[in-house]
């Protein structure tokens, strides 16, 4: 049986990190499962915790009155989901629901901040790792803006 | 080289080249050459030698062209004007085809291609023309069976420059003014007095054949030495220089210069310098038909990097800007047509800087761009 | 035949046999250009198609190489020009010129990992380079496609996507920008896929077609996957006139794309791919 720690340290988001912080992580880590068509987190309800996907996809979902639900990503084994725990009001920005069974380790947000505040070398190695993801979807948002694919303009 | 097996040196008077005209007419070509009209020297169909511009020069300076009298009879005793003999060989508007239907819903048949086929005997061609004609050779002759058909039998009848314009360049383009190679003719015009006199030499078979057919006689030591030194003189007063080291990399390295903004400014995007460029050859091409839909057309004309719709991509342009533009026109004559078709796009002739509305004058514009930004 | 004698600017003309409409605005044609027509293209290449009396447009191949004899062209009505040639029904008129260019490098990729990105209609050019790859199979390594664009109604060639997906030997990733309803697939950027893909960066050969700003992306993340420039292969797009190199309208720097490209190699593009309005 796999301890939460070597889950931890083979998900690509923590990769090579140092002992010390895995253990430190590990102690605000859980295993989880959603069954398909459960939701993961909700938009506007408290970002408690994130999620480290280990298998099945999610979909990450928007819904306005008369405009349906629109899914602006899916995201799947060894990706993070979750980065609003990070910053205030620690609010979720969109729905995130399981299209499949979901296995994941959740790892609660307030005993990382908790952490992290006590200790910034933890918080600077959260923030190096989280940082390339942020920019990522945000490079990856600008390019679902453009329509590309459309027939000119 | 045609010049390493040197012909003899003839001399040719008035007369002689009227006979010249004559024979190439004899021989089924259409004699083109220089004339004045509407108060330029443009090339059209000659009949004889009265139809030169006998005793006139041009004054040519950024966005300023004007003839002028000579105080001697020569023939050609100016520049180019702003004609050049891609009018001819790529011409503005042809036909690349045409197509009937016989009824409505009826399958179109090619009508048969025009068999009018021309053939030119060009007179008057200047050095850094024939290597204006060249550099077109190199992106035309394989791929435009229209273009090889016409150049195929053009006659060139050189004539070495003896005096260079203000906005003349092609002794640092290597272009001239001394034609080397690519005549079938080539004149040096010793006129003074009102007898017109060149020294003449063969440069192919058929040029030798033809020579042989018109009064002349040898050159004298000293007419040959006069030609070459006038052709020097040319050489020596060259109006403007293009900076030659490393010019191609030094322009490429430099797209985002400054100064490509400061010419748009000034620049009209007209198109006015690639319409005269003597090696501009970019077309389009147009589908027409007539109401009934049974002639179909299509057009092929010139056109340039000037216009906005030559990068048309489903939706809009490429290069949008004039600044754009202008960089495509003129790292394109410098620095990638020799990546293209392994020759530089530029023979030196100034037309378009005589030719701008706004006098932008290329070797200007090169120079700054490729000193880099601190240059 | 003696190229003298070919004039690369005349068409010759061809009737569409079977039409069908693979997307939105999108239709596929093939065309039968008769006995005499000169067969045989490689994936990649394209042809100047007619719509007689209004003009003419390039349209890369779409069809199958290993059968030289069908001429297959996918083509989305944008313009005057592709919706009068998407519209033309069986039977129609059309004039053909071709094929033009430089195709898909499948003969230097013979031993390798293939990764072929596709964005949008981008799919319909590299279509060709999967028919040869399968037809090959056991001369090449991990065959993988990665095709991103709009939404799921947008999906080029549906029914065939969907035989590839169940073959064991080719791995095939679809993604959306968006989806309403019914979409269980991936959503969100085709770089997302490469991210995902696990090449094996040393001998993987990419094949990359759609939206220039996509293949600009794309290659940037195949980069970062550390497939190395050489081995990286984009089509380009420019309004290509004359097929032939004499027309000047496809220049992008020293590049005559229909001439040198489509396809070219992303080392000899990375530099000018950055400068605007080039």
């Amino acid at each position: 049986m796999e301890t939460i720690e070597q889950i931890i340290s083979s998900h690509p988001l923590f990769a090579g990190i140092e002992p010390a912080y895995l253990h430190l992580i590990g102690g605000c880590a859980r295993n989880v499962h959603y069954d398909p068509g459960r939701y993961l987190l909700q938009h506007g309800a408290p970002a408690g915790e994130f999620f480290l996907l280990r298998h099945g996809r999610v979909a990450l979902e928007l819904t306005g009155p008369g405009r349906g639900t629109v899914t602006f990503q899916t995201l799947g084994p060894g990706e993070l989901l979750g980065v609003s725990w990070l910053i205030p009001p620690y609010r979720w920005t969109y729905d995130a629901k399981a299209i499949e069974l979901v296995r994941a380790v959740s790892i609660d947000a307030a005993c990382l901040r908790e952490k992290s505040e006590a200790d910034h070398h933890l918080g600077y190695e959260l923030m190096k790792r989280f940082m390339p993801v942020l920019v990522q979807r945000l490079q990856a948002a600008r390019l679902q803006l453009l329509d590309v694919y459309g027939a000119g303009r | 080289m045609m010049s390493a097996q040197m012909d003899a040196a003839q001399v040719l008077t008035g007369a002689g080249l009227d006979a010249l005209l004559q024979v190439l007419k004899s021989r089924g070509l259409r004699t083109l050459g220089p004339k004045i009209r509407a108060g330029v020297i443009v090339y059209e169909e000659i009949a004889s030698v009265a139809d030169l511009p006998r005793g006139w020069t041009d004054e040519h300076s950024p966005g300023h062209y004007r003839l002028r009298r000579r105080d001697d009879a020569a023939l050609f005793g100016y520049t180019v004007g702003p004609h050049s003999w891609k009018q001819f060989l790529h011409p503005a508007r042809q036909c690349l085809w045409q197509a009937r239907r016989d009824g409505a819903g009826e399958q179109p048949h090619f009508e048969p291609e025009p068999s009018d086929a021309q053939h030119f005997a060009l007179i008057g061609v200047r050095a850094c023309e024939l290597r204006a004609i060249a550099i077109q050779d190199r992106v035309l002759l394989e791929a435009d069976p229209q273009y090889r058909a016409r150049r195929r039998d053009t006659f060139i009848v050189a004539v070495n420059c003896t005096v260079a314009g203000a906005t003349c360049f092609c002794a640092s383009m290597n272009a001239g003014p001394a034609v080397s190679d690519g005549f079938d003719l080539a004149l040096t015009e010793l006129t003074t007095s009102s007898e017109p006199l060149f020294v003449l030499r063969a440069g192919t078979d058929i040029g030798r054949a033809v020579l042989s057919e018109l009064p002349r006689r040898p050159a004298s030591d000293t007419e040959i030495a006069r030609a070459a030194a006038r052709v020097e003189d040319t050489a020596a007063s060259m109006g403007r220089q293009m900076p030659s080291e490393d010019l191609p990399q030094r322009l490429l390295r430099n797209l985002e210069h400054p100064r490509w903004s400061e010419v748009a400014e000034r620049c009209l995007a007209c198109g006015n310098c690639t319409m005269v460029c003597p090696t501009c050859f970019c077309t389009s091409v147009e589908d027409s038909s007539d109401l009934t839909g049974t002639q179909l057309t299509r057009t092929r004309r010139w056109d340039s990097c000037f216009s906005a719709d030559l990068t048309y991509l489903h939706g809009g342009s490429v290069r949008q800007s004039t600044r754009s533009r202008y960089r495509q026109w003129l790292t394109h004559k410098l620095a990638t047509w020799p990546q293209q078709f392994g020759t530089s796009g530029c023979v030196g002739c100034g037309r378009c800087i005589t030719w701008c509305p706004v006098g932008i004058d290329i070797t200007v514009e090169a120079s700054r761009i490729a000193a880099g930004e601190s240059g | 035949m003696d190229a003298s004698t070919i004039d690369p600017m005349r068409p010759r003309l061809a009737r569409v046999r079977s039409r069908r409409r693979d997307g939105p605005q999108v239709w596929t044609l093939e065309i039968d250009a008769g006995p005499e027509a000169r067969s045989g293209f490689s994936a990649g290449q394209f042809n100047m198609l007619s719509a007689l009396g209004v003009g003419e447009v390039p349209i890369s191949f779409s069809g199958d190489p290993t059968e030289p004899r069908r001429i297959v062209h996918t083509i989305r009505a944008v313009g005057a020009v592709s919706t009068a040639l998407a519209h033309l029904g069986v039977g129609a008129t059309l004039g053909i010129r071709g094929p033009f260019g430089v195709g898909w490098p499948l003969a230097e990729a013979v031993g390798q990992d293939v990764v072929l990105v596709a964005g949008g209609l981008g799919l319909a050019p590299l279509r060709p380079a999967v028919y040869h790859l399968l037809a090959q199979r056991s001369r090449y390594g991990q065959i993988t496609l990665l095709y991103g664009t709009r939404s799921p109604a947008e999906i080029l060639f549906r029914r065939e996507l969907n035989a590839w997906r169940r073959r064991a030997d080719l791995s095939v990733e679809v993604t959306v920008d968006h989806a309403l309803g019914a979409w269980d697939g991936h959503i969100g950027v085709v770089t997302a896929l490469i991210e995902r893909a696990h090449l094996a960066a040393r001998h993987t050969t990419a094949l990359v077609c759609g939206p220039e700003i996509m293949m600009r992306f794309a290659a940037e993340a195949l980069a970062a996957a550390l497939i190395p420039s050489e081995s990286i292969y984009l089509s380009m797009e420019r309004n290509m006139q004359c097929g032939v190199g004499l027309c000047g309208h496809c220049q992008f720097g020293g590049l005559l794309l229909c001439r040198d490209g489509p396809v070219i190699r992303y080392d000899r593009l990375r530099e000018t791919l950055r400068v605007r309005e080039l």
